[in-house]
């Protein structure tokens, strides 16, 4: 138990807070003496340009809160009173606007760098696990943002989105009327949305996040290398290749920060819509219930996983368990990966490969979300959707890196895409058998890139030796 | 393979494989007919004024900008102080000119008044079986190119009840309300090929020339474009100024980065 009164160095109002709240040693864990690697390098900015994008989007909500009004005869009226007569209205917001889509971009950008380096290995899975959670509390957040503007997307897509409940078996019917509050989406589905948008979700943003970065400082932030920094310390027993994070990472944030507003306010004040994908063209007409979209898209940062949910159409349930899967399967990735190096960069590059095609498809996948389905983009969906899934497999077999487990996997997979087809294939749609028959190869072509490459080429599959020390 | 060099085999595969395999679907198919190009200057005041007058004598009678003030469209379109007006001289020309809907008592609504009209929808539904949309944020909707191509492109058709039919908006409710000034097109299909796009073909002149008829839908089409986003004209001012201050806020925060972290090695 600790002493009473608190035994205190500072002095003077310092002294007086230090013995009521531990402000000394909290900054010492967690600034001063809290030693991160000394060789982070641009992936490493993501993670505090979240943070500040949190910030940008809680302090422009809190000031258009005060002029929306949560209410569908007045919603899409007070949004464009904020644009005009409120001062320095579209300002506000732009920065919220901007700032969703921002923050999603910038969130991938940092779970993709977990998946290069292996952030999620070595006591890290909570971090990660947490970090996934905090994705989901973003993307419902977004989502009911995205409604209180009232416009057609607005409502429509609330209207997709909501009706996925609807396909559970059984409670699907009940549940969604519970979440809409009504038969159809309407005031009170806008009040509630907007109760949640406001209060519940950034009350479990903020406290997810300081949970995320508190289970960081205990295990320690890892690194490009991959090398735990804290295995080798000097005298002191502070880590030889760990610097303080105050100074040396505050002031190295500094132009990152810079650069990224640069980029943030060029888009804000020069290209505000992103060509109707940051703020869609169809959202500046009122929502109608009786006029349904020719073509319904959400935000560009949810088209991936509607991809998905498009791509599967053995049920409209299992369309929205294959969504959701999608994303469960991140967060199960701590386990699947079982390979003991962390870093890509000692990995072989079959490893290499399979992220980079990773990142490609869940790019095709977002862009084939906010396209109109052709047949060649319906069977790009199907195919794409494949390769995500696989994807999971794919790293669970590279976790050893012996022959057999390759051409196992290669035999199990590729047998199991052509009996989807074979299944999949229906005589009387020509259409879409041509299509199937044209786009095999990318499942095809991608497990043979992964798995056959490194079976049949030494050097794919060579792994290096992790260096003790960080490199550079 | 050295480290350096996987690295920019990884960065370059991401883009390729993308670009790889969109670029063997052929795209998705084409919407309606190709939007002409509408080529608007919004620091063009005249252009601006003059479409504001065309918006209130031919279009206000049944569209409302519902979102928009009338002294704001005035400060905006170049009549204010900085062009020498003073601000009596604006409500009176805008309650000569601009402004013609009256509230109840039948006095012409104030300055500071929403740009609505006294077409209720009521009366819209039973002239032309449907709501006359506001227009305040179709520069937005549909944008710029599509108003330009839309006021150019009705055509004499028999089978609508209006007679005239769109090739942007195909069984458009509204009537050529243009037709004064621009005549009365006719689509023609020419014989031949069938991937020949129709040709629109001047039928009946009206008043005035093709091209005198294009700059009034070309000052229209900027109108409703900045009282789409009427910050528009003002926030790419903001823009650069935030970014010459960042571009000075970067080369403070780049020293001192490099100061501090010059004795890491």
């Amino acid at each position: 138990m600790a002493a009473y009164p608190r035994k205190t160095e500072a002095t003077g109002l310092l002294g007086w807070v230090d013995e009521r709240f531990p402000i000394v040693q909290t900054w010492k864990d967690h600034m001063s003496e809290y030693y991160a690697p000394k060789n982070f390098n641009v992936w490493y900015y993501f993670g505090v340009l979240a943070m500040l994008v949190l910030v940008i989007q809680i302090v422009s909500g809190i000031f258009l809160t005060m002029h929306y009004k949560p209410d569908t005869a007045l919603a899409f009226a007070s949004v464009e009173y904020i644009m005009r007569d409120v001062p320095g209205g579209w300002f506000i917001r732009y920065m919220h606007s901007t700032g969703a889509s921002a923050f999603f971009i910038i969130i991938y950008f940092h779970m993709f760098r977990g998946l290069m380096y292996g952030s999620y290995k070595g006591k890290r899975e909570l971090v990660w696990l947490i970090g996934m959670v905090i994705y989901l509390a973003l993307m419902a957040e977004a989502f009911m943002g995205y409604l209180l503007p009232w416009g057609q997307m607005s409502f429509w897509g609330a209207q997709v989105i909501i009706n996925l409940f609807n396909t559970i078996p059984f409670i699907g019917e009940g549940l969604s009327l519970f979440i809409r509050g009504d038969f159809v989406i309407s005031d009170p589905t806008l009040n509630r949305l907007f109760a949640f948008h406001v209060a519940a979700v950034p009350m479990i943003l903020v406290a997810l996040v300081f949970v995320h970065i508190v289970a960081l400082h205990t295990v320690g932030s890892n690194n490009p290398d991959g090398v735990e920094i804290k295995a080798l310390k000097n005298e002191k027993g502070i880590p030889l290749d760990g610097i303080p994070f105050h100074p040396y990472y505050t002031v190295h944030d500094i132009p990152a920060i810079v650069v990224f507003l640069m980029a943030f306010f060029a888009i804000l004040f020069f290209i505000p819509e992103v060509g109707g994908y940051f703020l869609e063209n169809a959202n500046f007409e009122p929502a109608n219930p009786l006029k349904t979209p020719v073509h319904i898209a959400p935000v560009w940062y949810f088209t991936p996983f509607y991809t998905v949910l498009r791509a599967v159409t053995l049920s409209p349930f299992m369309g929205t368990l294959a969504m959701f899967g999608a994303i469960i399967m991140l967060f199960l990735l701590p386990w699947i990966d079982r390979n003991p190096i962390k870093s890509w960069r000692y990995r072989n590059t079959a490893h290499m490969l399979n992220l980079a095609i990773f990142a490609a498809v869940f790019i095709i996948l977002g862009y084939l979300g906010v396209k109109a389905v052709t047949p060649e983009f319906k069977e790009m969906g199907v195919r794409m959707t494949e390769i995500y899934f696989l994807f999971f497999a794919v790293i669970f077999i590279h976790s050893k890196t012996n022959a057999s487990r390759y051409l196992i996997g290669f035999v199990v997979l590729a047998g199991a895409v052509v009996a989807i087809d074979f299944w999949r294939y229906n005589p009387e749609d020509a259409v879409s058998g041509a299509q199937i028959m044209k786009q095999w190869i990318w499942p095809i072509g991608y497990l043979a890139l992964t798995l056959l490459l490194p079976l049949f080429v030494k050097s794919c599959n060579a792994e290096k030796a992790v260096p003790e020390r960080v490199t550079s | 393979m050295s480290n350096s060099i996987r690295k920019w085999i990884f960065v370059l595969l991401v883009p390729l494989v993308v670009v790889g395999i969109l670029s063997s679907a052929g795209g998705g198919a084409g919407h309606g007919a190709a939007l002409q190009s509408a080529n608007i200057n919004l620091d063009d005041k005249d252009s601006l004024q003059r479409g504001a007058k065309y918006f209130v004598n031919y279009c206000m009678g049944c569209h409302s900008l519902k979102f928009s003030r009338y002294n704001r469209v005035a400060k905006d379109i170049g009549l204010n102080s900085d062009a020498g007006f003073t601000d009596d001289q604006v409500a009176s020309f805008l309650k000569e000119n601009l402004i013609f809907t009256r509230d109840e008592d039948g006095k012409l609504v104030k300055t500071g008044s929403l740009m609505t009209n006294a077409y209720s929808p009521k009366a819209a539904a039973e002239a032309f079986g449907t709501s006359v949309p506001d227009l305040s944020l179709v520069g937005r909707s549909r944008g710029a190119d599509w108003i330009y191509s839309y006021l150019k492109g009705f055509y004499l058709d028999d089978s609508r009840p209006m007679g005239v039919n769109n090739t942007v908006f195909p069984k458009v409710g509204m009537p050529h309300v243009l037709a004064d000034l621009q005549g009365y097109q006719v689509l023609e299909h020419s014989e031949g090929g069938e991937h020949e796009t129709p040709k629109l073909v001047l039928a009946k002149p009206g008043k005035l020339s093709a091209g005198e008829y294009d700059r009034v839908v070309r000052d229209l089409t900027g109108f409703l474009t900045y009282v789409s986003e009427p910050a528009q004209l003002s926030r790419k001012m903001w823009g650069v100024l935030t970014l010459l201050f960042l571009i000075v806020l970067f080369g403070f925060a780049y020293a001192l980065s490099k100061e501090y972290w010059k004795d890491i090695h």
